[in-house]
C-alpha cells in the first residue's frame, strides 16, 4: 500500500500566522524554502530574487541579475548556490554569499516557468513555456544544455527532481515523469492545463494540480488515482500544491485567497486557511516542520502549527 | 697439448661470440619488435627526417634545448672579465652526424693536398696550363704561380726532373707531322669532337704558322691534350646532376662570374672543360640565393638577393630578336650578340661532361602554312542531293523555292537560336529544364474538342499549312506536285552509289538522336523546325515521341509513306538531323549539373516512433475517472549520458547514440504524422455542437475557429442562430460597435455581426449548460494556429470587453460604487510595469474615460504578447503602496473580493449564483479592461478593431445600455 500510515495524532496543520513579510519586489511569484528550511526565497515581479532568514523575517540578500521578472527559484543542497528562472527566457545560477552571477543560461525560447537543481546542483533543470525543460551542467562551462526534453507539446509549468526522477506538468494536460535509472518516460494524461506537480515525500506518488480546479494524487508507477481534492479555484493561474512534510496532507493555493488543505487519505477538507483577499500564487512547505510559507501579491506569510507567540519564543530559545 | 694451444692462436675469428649460457640464469627474453630501436651513439632515437642528407636531429627532439630544457646563455661581462668576442663558426651549429662520413661537412682522414692526386684538381691544373700557352700574354699564369704556393703533385714534380715543362705534351718527342698527325688520331681515338673553340683555331693556325719555318731534324715534344675525363657514372641521378659539394658547400665558390686578375679566361675556359667551379669568393658557409646571409658573415654589401635589372630584359619587341634566335625569350639571362654559332653555348648553358656543341647544324623543318580559308567556309559538311535545280528543265520558280524552304528549315533557323531575345518563352524554359506550365499550351486546346475535330479534318483534307501566310489551297496544291516530280528527279539523280555510305552515316546519327531523347519525359515544348509544314511537324513530333520512347526504328515509322522514296530520304535525313540539332538542351544543360546529394526539402521529417495512443479514449478515461492504465503511457528514453552522469545513475542504455525519444523517419506529408494531432485537437464527435465544451479563456482562438465555421456552414450556423434567438433575444441588438470584422449587410453575416457579442454571450451559456463537463478539447492547436497573431489577442479584449460591457449595464443599474478603477485585468498579468498603469488608475477615482495608454508601456504589450498557458496572478495595486498592506480599507478588501470573482468570470467558468454578487461592481472592470485593451492595441494589426475598442465606451448610447441589461436579466432569468 502506497498510502502513508495512518496518523496517530489529530491533525497538525500550519494554521497560525507567525510573520508576514513584504518583500517589496513586486508581486511575489513563488516562495521557496531551502533544503534545510531555514531560508526562504522569493521571487519578485520586480526582476529581483530575495533570500529571507525564515525565522527572523529578514532580509539577508537581494540578487538582481534578471531581466523581467522572476518566476521560480531553488537552493541548492549546500546553499551554495541558487539558480532562478525569469520571464526574460533566462536562468540564473548564484553565488549565495557574493550575490554574483555565476552563469546565465540562455537557450529557452519563453519565459521560463519552473527551475530546480538536482540532488547534487550538478544540474539545472529548468521548464519553460516553449514546451521543453533543459537539463544545464553546473559543472562545465559548457553553455548549451546537456539534454533538452521537447516531448511536452505545450509549455512547461512545473518540474520536480527528486534522485533520478524528473517530474513535469505541462499546460497540454500531462504530467511527465523521466525515468533517468530505467530510461523511461512516463506520460499520465490529465486532460486539464497541469499547473504544479509534486512528489509525495516517499517518492510513489505524484501529486498534480490542474486548471479544472482539481488536485489528482496519482500512484507514480501505475498512473492509478488515489485521491483527488476538489474544493479550491484554480481555473486559470498557475498555482501552486504541496505535500505536507509527513505526507499527511495535500495543500494548494486557490484563486479565492485561501489554502485549501485536505487529508491525503480521505480527500476531505481539513483546513482552509484565509490568507487573503487576493490569489494565493505559491506556496512552500517546510522540509521537516509543519510550517508553511504563502505568497499573496507582495507579501510572504509564514504559518505555523502553534500560535504566534510560543513559536516566537521557541525561535529565541533556538536562537539564544 | 702445446701445439693445440699454438694452433688456437693462429685462429682468426669473426663476428661476436655469443655469451656463454650459464646454466641456472633464466634465458632472456628477446627484445620484443616493437623496442627494437635504432639509436645513436648518444642514445638518441634515430628518426628518419630530411628529404637529403638524413636529416637533421637537432638539440632535444628537435627542439633547441636539452632534456633538461633551454637555457639561453647569460651574457656576462665585467671589468675584471671582459666578455670574450665570440666567433662562432657554422660547425657549431651542426650535429655530429653531419660532420660524420655522409654529413654535409665530413671530417675524417682524407688525404691531405699534397699527396692527392684527384682528377678534378689535375684537370684545372692542366687547362690553366693549356690557358697559358694561348693567352695573350704568353705565361700568364706565371704571375698566379708566382703568388700561389707550388703545390704541385708528386707527378708532376716527377716529370718536371725528367725535363718535362709546362705546356708539354708527355711522350717522346716527334717531327712536326706525325705530332699533327697524332693530333688527328688522338681526336679521332677519341671520338669526340672538341668544341671549336676560337682558341682551339687560332692554336691551330699557330700550329700552321709554326710548321713553315720548322726545319727538317728538329723535333717537337707532343703536343700537350687535355685528358678526357672517363668517369663512369655511378649514380641514377640525370646527366650533368651535380649532387652539394660538401667542399663547395663550406670553403665557398661555386659563386658568380668575378674578374680575375690571375685568371682571365680560365673560368669559361674551365668551365668548357668541365670542371667544377672554383670561385675566388671567400669561402665559409653554404651560398646561394636560397640561404641567405648568415648573421655572423662580416661584409654586408654583399648581394645577398639575387637581384634582376630591367637591363636584362628585351623591352623592345622584333629588332634584334630574329638575330639570336631566341623567339621572344625573354629570361633573365645575359645573352650577347654573338656572331659565332660557338658562342651559343653560353646561352645554352654548361655543357655537360664529354658533351660539346654539335657543328652540324640541325636542318631547319619547313613548315607550310595552311591555306587560307575562304570567308564564308562553314566547317560542316552537307551531302547535298546533286539536283541541279536550275539545270532541271520545266521547273517552275515556285518548285525552286519549295526545294529551297524544304531543305533550307534546318539551316535557316540555326543562326536564329543566338539571342537570348529570340527565343520564345518555351525555347526558355526548354533550355532551363523546366516543366511546362500548365494549361493550353495553344489557342487550339481551348477550343471545344468538336471544334477542333473539325478544324483537324478542314486542315488533313486540304492537306495545308494552317499558318497565316499560307498561300491559297490551289497553288499549295501544285507545290506539292512539284515537290514530289522534285523529289523523283533527285532521287534518281542521287544515284545509289552513295546512298549506302548515307545509310550507315544515318544509321549512327539515328543512334546519336536517340541516346539524345531517349527516356527524356519532360512535355516541355521543344523546337518546331517544320512549323510551316504542319503535317510534316506531326511526323516530326511523332518521331521524337517514339525516340522519347526508346523506340529503335522511330524513324521508319514516323515517316510518311504517301510519298516517293527520295523524299522519304530526305525526310528521314531532315528528321534525324533536326532531332540530333534540337535535342532537348534540358538535358545538355542538366549534364553540368550534379544533383545535390542532400535533398533540401526532404520528403520525410523526424517523428517520435512512439506516437501517443489515442486521446479521447484518454479524455473518455479522464472523465470516467478511470486514471491508471488508460491514462498512462510509457516510451523509451534515452537520457543523455553526460546527464545520467551528473545524476550519478548508470546509463540505461550504454552504448547507444540515441538521446530523447528514438525517432523515425516518417513521410512528411503522410497523414498518420497528423493523425494524433487531429485526433486530440477536434472535438470527437463531429455532429457534437462546438460549443459543447468548456472553455477557459484560451479557447478565444479556437471559439473564434468555431465561429468562422460556422460562417462556412449555413446549418450550423441556422441551429445556433435559432438557439441564440431563443436563448438570447436582445443579441441581435447589439451594439454595432462590437462587430468588428462582419461587416456586410448579407443576412448570413447578420447573424456574424454580432458574432464577439455573441461569444461572450454564448459562454456564459456554455458555462451553465455544462458546467461539470471537463472536456475541453486542447488549445494546441488553436494556438498553433493562431500563436503570434495578434487576432487572437485582440479578438479576446473585445470579447471580454463585451462581457465587461454586460456586467457595466448590470452595475450601473444595481450599484453605484465608487468608480474604483481598480480593475482586474482580464487576462493578462499585470508585470511590475503595468502596475504602475495600475497605480495611476488607482489613484485616479471615478475617472470614467481613463486614459491611461500613455503609461501604459511596450514592455507590458510584449510582454502581453507571450501570455501562453497558466497565466499568474495580478500584483496587487497595494504594491506600490509598500508596507502597509495589512492594513486594508474595507473598500479596498470589497475590490479585492471581486477581483477574485472577476476572475472567474473573465475565465468563464463562473457559476451563475455567483454573478449577482460579482455584479456589484463594475466601473473598475470596464476601465481595467479598458486599459488592457489599449495596450493590447499597440500591438494589435487590425485598425477597426482599434477603433471600435477605442470609440466604444464614449458612445454606447442609454439605449444601447439598457437593451444590454435586458439581455443580462434575460441570462440571468434563463
Amino acid at each position: 500500500m502506497t498510502f502513508p500510515q495512518p496518523r496517530p495524532q489529530a491533525p497538525q496543520l500550519p494554521q497560525h500566522l507567525l510573520t508576514t513579510i513584504d518583500c517589496q519586489q513586486g508581486a511575489v511569484r513563488a516562495v521557496r524554502f531551502n533544503a534545510d528550511g531555514n531560508y526562504a526565497l522569493s521571487c519578485g515581479s520586480d526582476k529581483s530574487l530575495k533570500l529571507w532568514s525564515v525565522s527572523r523575517g529578514t532580509l539577508l540578500k537581494t540578487y538582481s541579475g534578471h531581466g523581467y521578472e522572476v518566476l521560480d527559484a531553488d537552493g541548492s543542497y549546500d546553499n551554495s548556490q541558487l539558480c532562478s528562472c525569469s520571464s526574460d527566457k533566462t536562468v540564473i545560477l548564484w553565488d549565495v554569499a557574493t550575490g554574483q552571477v555565476t552563469r546565465k543560461l540562455r537557450g529557452h525560447a519563453g519565459k521560463v516557468n519552473c527551475v530546480q537543481f538536482n540532488e547534487e546542483a550538478t544540474v539545472i533543470l529548468s521548464g519553460s513555456i516553449d514546451g521543453t525543460v533543459r537539463c544545464w551542467d553546473t559543472r562545465s562551462r559548457r553553455f548549451e544544455p546537456i539534454q533538452i526534453l521537447d516531448e511536452a507539446r505545450d509549455g512547461i509549468s512545473s518540474l520536480k527532481v527528486v534522485q533520478h526522477e524528473l517530474l513535469t506538468g505541462s499546460v497540454d494536460g500531462r504530467v511527465r515523469r523521466y525515468d533517468l535509472r530505467m530510461g523511461q518516460l512516463h506520460v499520465d494524461f490529465i486532460s486539464s492545463p497541469i499547473t504544479c506537480v509534486c512528489f509525495s515525500q516517499d517518492g510513489q506518488c505524484t501529486l498534480s494540480s490542474s486548471l479544472d480546479s482539481t488536485v489528482r494524487l496519482l500512484d507514480k508507477s501505475t498512473g492509478e488515482m488515489l485521491g483527488e481534492y476538489k474544493g479550491h479555484k484554480m481555473k486559470g493561474y498557475k498555482l501552486d500544491c504541496c505535500l505536507s512534510s509527513k505526507d499527511t496532507h495535500v495543500l494548494s493555493c486557490s484563486e479565492d485567497g485561501h489554502v485549501y488543505c485536505w487529508d491525503l487519505v480521505e480527500g476531505s477538507l481539513s483546513l482552509k486557511l484565509p490568507v487573503g483577499k487576493a490569489v494565493v500564487q505559491s506556496l512552500s512547505f517546510h522540509p521537516t516542520e509543519t510550517c508553511l510559507l504563502t505568497a499573496m501579491e507582495g507579501r510572504v506569510q509564514l504559518w505555523g502549527l502553534e500560535p504566534e507567540e510560543t513559536v516566537k519564543t521557541e525561535e529565541d530559545t533556538m536562537a539564544s | 697439448m702445446a701445439s693445440d694451444s699454438d694452433s688456437d692462436e693462429d685462429f682468426v675469428t669473426y663476428g661476436t661470440p655469443l655469451e656463454p649460457l650459464e646454466e641456472d640464469e633464466p634465458l632472456k627474453k628477446p627484445v620484443p619488435l616493437h623496442e627494437q630501436t635504432v639509436k645513436d651513439e648518444k642514445g638518441r632515437y634515430q628518426r628518419f627526417h630530411g628529404a637529403f642528407t638524413g636529416g637533421f636531429s637537432a638539440g632535444y627532439f628537435n627542439t633547441v634545448g636539452t632534456k633538461e630544457g633551454w637555457a639561453p646563455s647569460t651574457f656576462v661581462s665585467s671589468r675584471q672579465q671582459k666578455a670574450e668576442k665570440q666567433h662562432v663558426r657554422p660547425e657549431d651549429f651542426m650535429d655530429d652526424e653531419d660532420f660524420s662520413e655522409h654529413g654535409i661537412a665530413p671530417r675524417e682522414i682524407t688525404t691531405s693536398q699534397e699527396f692527392s692526386s684527384g682528377r678534378k684538381d689535375a684537370v684545372r691544373e692542366k687547362a690553366r696550363a693549356v690557358n697559358a700557352q694561348a693567352a695573350l700574354i704568353p705565361g700568364d699564369t706565371l704571375l698566379e704561380e708566382l703568388i700561389s704556393p707550388a703545390r704541385l703533385s708528386i707527378g708532376v714534380e716527377l716529370l718536371r726532373k725528367m725535363g718535362w715543362k709546362e705546356g708539354q705534351g708527355v711522350g717522346p718527342r716527334v717531327k712536326r707531322k706525325a705530332r699533327r698527325q697524332q693530333t688527328k688520331g688522338s681526336s679521332r681515338v677519341h671520338g669526340v669532337v672538341l668544341p671549336p673553340a676560337g682558341s682551339e683555331d687560332s692554336e691551330q693556325e699557330e700550329d700552321d704558322d709554326d710548321e713553315e719555318f720548322a726545319p727538317e731534324n728538329v723535333t717537337f715534344a707532343p703536343k700537350d691534350v687535355t685528358p678526357v675525363d672517363f668517369n663512369p657514372k655511378v649514380g641514377v641521378q640525370g646527366l650533368g646532376y651535380r649532387g652539394l659539394d660538401p667542399g663547395l658547400a663550406l670553403l665557398g665558390g661555386g659563386a658568380a662570374e668575378h674578374i680575375d686578375l690571375f685568371r682571365p679566361q680560365s673560368d669559361t675556359r674551365s668551365r668548357l672543360f668541365g670542371g667544377a667551379q672554383r670561385g675566388s669568393r671567400r669561402g665559409g658557409g653554404v651560398a646561394g640565393q636560397a640561404f641567405g646571409v648568415g648573421a655572423l658573415e662580416d661584409d654586408d654589401d654583399e648581394e645577398v638577393y639575387h637581384r634582376d635589372s630591367m637591363s636584362r630584359y628585351d623591352t623592345v619587341l622584333g629588332g634584334e630578336e630574329p638575330g639570336d634566335g631566341l623567339y621572344g625569350w625573354t629570361a633573365p639571362q645575359q645573352y650577347k650578340k654573338k656572331a659565332e654559332k660557338s658562342k651559343d653555348a653560353s646561352y645554352l648553358g654548361k655543357i655537360l661532361e664529354g658533351f660539346t656543341l654539335a657543328q652540324k647544324p640541325v636542318r631547319d623543318k619547313t613548315i607550310f602554312p595552311p591555306p587560307d580559308l575562304p570567308r564564308d567556309y562553314r566547317p560542316v559538311h552537307r551531302f547535298r542531293p546533286a539536283v541541279d535545280v536550275k539545270s532541271l528543265s520545266g521547273v517552275s520558280p515556285a518548285l525552286a523555292e519549295a526545294l529551297k524552304t524544304s531543305r533550307g528549315h534546318m539551316v535557316k533557323e540555326e543562326p536564329e537560336q543566338g539571342g537570348r531575345h529570340q527565343l520564345d518563352s518555351g525555347q526558355r524554359r526548354a533550355l532551363l529544364g523546366e516543366d511546362t506550365l500548365q494549361g493550353p499550351s495553344s489557342v487550339m486546346e481551348l477550343l471545344r474538342p468538336e471544334d477542333r475535330e473539325r478544324l483537324k479534318n478542314l486542315r488533313n483534307s486540304s492537306n495545308v499549312p494552317a499558318t497565316k501566310a499560307a498561300p491559297t489551297p490551289l497553288s499549295q496544291d501544285a507545290l506539292k506536285s512539284a515537290v514530289t516530280l522534285a523529289g523523283s528527279l533527285a532521287a534518281r539523280a542521287a544515284g545509289s552509289a552513295d546512298h549506302g555510305h548515307d545509310r550507315g552515316h544515318d544509321h549512327g546519327r539515328q543512334q546519336e538522336a536517340l541516346a539524345a531523347w531517349k527516356g527524356i519525359q519532360t512535355t516541355s515544348q521543344t523546337f518546331r523546325p517544320f512549323e510551316k509544314n504542319p503535317s510534316k511537324q506531326a511526323r516530326y513530333e511523332m518521331y521524337l515521341n517514339r525516340l522519347k520512347q526508346g523506340d529503335k526504328d522511330a524513324l521508319e515509322q514516323s515517316l510518311d509513306s504517301g510519298v516517293t522514296e527520295w523524299e522519304r530520304s530526305r525526310e528521314r535525313d531532315e528528321f534525324v538531323r533536326a532531332s540530333i540539332l534540337y535535342r532537348p538542351s534540358s538535358s545538355s544543360l542538366s549534364s553540368r549539373f550534379t544533383r545535390a546529394k542532400k535533398e533540401e526539402d526532404d520528403n520525410s521529417v523526424e517523428v517520435s516512433r512512439d506516437e501517443e495512443g489515442d486521446v479521447d479514449d484518454k479524455q473518455a478515461a479522464v472523465n470516467m475517472k478511470m486514471f491508471g492504465k488508460l491514462t498512462r503511457e510509457t516510451f523509451e528514453w534515452y537520457p543523455d549520458k553526460l546527464l545520467c552522469k551528473r545524476f550519478n545513475v548508470p546509463d540505461p542504455y550504454p552504448g547507444c547514440g540515441i538521446v530523447g525519444l528514438p525517432k523515425v523517419k516518417r513521410d512528411k506529408f503522410s497523414v498518420f504524422n497528423f493523425l494524433t494531432v487531429t485526433e486530440s485537437r477536434e472535438p470527437p464527435a463531429p455532429p457534437k455542437p462546438p460549443e459543447s465544451g468548456k472553455r477557459s479563456r484560451w479557447d478565444v482562438s479556437g471559439q473564434k475557429a468555431e465561429e468562422k465555421k460556422k460562417e462556412e456552414d449555413p446549418l450550423s450556423e441556422l441551429l445556433s442562430a435559432a438557439r441564440n434567438q431563443t436563448e438570447t433575444k436582445p443579441e441581435k441588438t447589439l451594439p454595432a460597435s462590437t462587430s468588428t470584422n462582419h461587416q456586410t449587410p448579407d443576412s448570413r453575416t447578420k447573424e456574424a455581426k454580432s458574432a464577439d457579442q455573441e461569444k461572450g454571450n454564448k459562454d456564459d451559456q456554455e458555462e451553465e449548460e455544462v458546467e461539470e463537463e471537463e472536456n475541453r478539447p486542447p488549445m494546441d492547436l488553436f494556438k498553433a494556429i493562431f500563436a503570434g497573431s495578434s487576432d487572437e489577442k485582440s479578438s479576446s479584449s473585445s470579447e471580454g470587453e463585451s462581457e465587461d460591457e454586460e456586467e457595466e449595464v448590470g452595475d450601473i443599474k444595481k450599484e453605484e460604487v465608487q468608480g474604483e478603477p481598480q480593475l482586474i485585468n482580464l487576462f493578462k498579468v499585470p508585470s511590475s510595469s503595468s502596475s504602475s498603469s495600475v497605480t495611476s488608475s488607482t489613484t485616479t477615482p471615478n475617472t470614467t474615460s481613463s486614459r491611461h495608454t500613455a503609461v501604459v508601456s511596450t514592455q507590458n504589450s510584449t510582454q502581453v504578447e507571450e501570455e501562453f498557458g497558466p497565466k499568474l496572478p495580478p500584483p496587487s495595486a497595494a504594491l506600490s503602496r509598500g508596507g502597509a498592506t495589512s492594513i486594508r480599507s474595507p473598500a479596498e478588501e470589497e475590490k479585492l473580493s471581486k477581483r477574485s470573482k472577476d476572475k472567474k468570470h473573465k475565465n468563464k467558468k463562473q457559476h451563475k449564483h455567483k454573478k449577482e454578487k460579482k455584479k456589484k461592481k463594475h466601473k473598475k472592470h470596464k476601465h481595467k479592461g479598458k486599459q488592457q485593451k489599449k495596450s493590447k492595441k499597440e500591438t494589435s494589426d487590425s485598425s477597426s478593431e482599434e477603433d471600435s475598442d477605442g470609440g466604444e465606451p464614449e458612445q454606447v448610447s442609454t439605449e444601447e445600455l439598457l437593451k444590454r441589461l435586458k439581455s443580462m436579466k434575460s441570462h440571468e432569468t434563463w
